[in-house]
């Protein structure tokens, strides 16, 4: 299993997935580094990922958008890169954006930091991602799942654990 | 007791019935972060305001949201504490990041096959 760790912390709206893989640290940061790597892997199944503009550097943005092929659903997406050390750290800021570029309103930022470390002869890639507000988390799970996917089960069952409270 | 848990059958069957709705799942989501005017839901869909407000009568119904007038607004709110709500987003969220890993896991399998050719 490739997931090694998960630890959720529902007050700081923070969660810090922790993954192995038998590999060398540069072939993880790869997986971020080139956008076309990247675009193959970050969007959810019966999605394309298009990475158009990738500056990995401090103070650079990373823009990209995922669309149905059949025409449905299509999200904008923008990293603004924070720290970038190669190949160990990197810290993107992500803001959900509007067709033109500008945050769509009532976007909050969501905060998103890799560290990638050598663990004996596995290479540990640490994510730890950290939301303002609920519907940061919600929009960051709806670009993550297609649509007609989610599955609500844990939430009625999270909601009728508070009902009968 | 027999009579209590008929009642929280029905107070199941209401909730279940509450949520087996897109629209009203989204008045709870909508409703949990802040309070929102009836009128303001009302903007959120495509349908008549008449419509929402029947969607948020079953909701207060089924104990998912309270309603309280301030002034000429009638107020609505979602009743699911926010810990809740992120507790469950979480779990989403983590489901998001392993089905990605396993991705990302299979790029670099085949990255890193090719490296090795």
């Amino acid at each position: 299993m490739t997931v090694w760790n998960v630890a959720k912390n529902a007050e700081a709206k923070s969660m810090v997935i922790t993954a192995e893989f038998k590999t060398a640290i540069t072939n993880v940061w790869q997986l971020w580094a080139d956008p076309r790597l990247l675009e193959r892997w970050w969007a959810p199944p019966g999605f394309a990922a298009t990475f158009g503009h990738h500056d990995l550097r401090p103070g650079g943005t990373i823009m990209y958008c995922m669309s149905d092929p059949n025409g449905g659903d299509r999200f904008d997406g923008t990293w603004n890169v924070i720290e970038v050390d190669a190949p160990t750290r990197l810290v993107v800021e992500d803001a959900i954006v509007e067709d033109d570029g500008t945050p769509s309103d009532g976007n909050s930022m969501t905060r998103m930091e890799i560290d990638i470390e050598a663990a004996g002869d596995t290479t540990r890639m640490i994510l730890t991602t950290h939301f303002d507000s609920l519907e940061g988390m919600e929009q960051a799970i709806a670009m993550g799942v297609a649509e007609g996917m989610r599955a609500c089960m844990s939430q009625i069952d999270a909601l009728l654990a508070e009902v009968a409270a | 007791m027999v009579v209590e848990s008929l009642h929280r059958g029905r107070q199941t069957d209401r909730l279940f019935f509450a949520l087996s709705d897109a629209t009203r799942r989204d008045i709870v989501t909508k409703t949990l972060d802040r309070e929102r005017s009836v009128s303001e839901l009302g903007r959120l869909y495509p349908i008549s305001l008449t419509a929402v407000q029947k969607h948020v009568e079953v909701l207060v119904d089924a104990g998912l949201v309270s309603k309280h007038r301030s002034g000429r607004e009638q107020l609505v709110r979602g009743e699911v504490s926010q810990l809740l709500r992120a507790h469950t987003l979480l779990d989403e969220l983590e489901a998001v990041w392993r089905a990605r890993l396993e991705r990302f896991e299979d790029v670099l399998d085949e990255t890193t096959g090719r490296k090795s050719e």
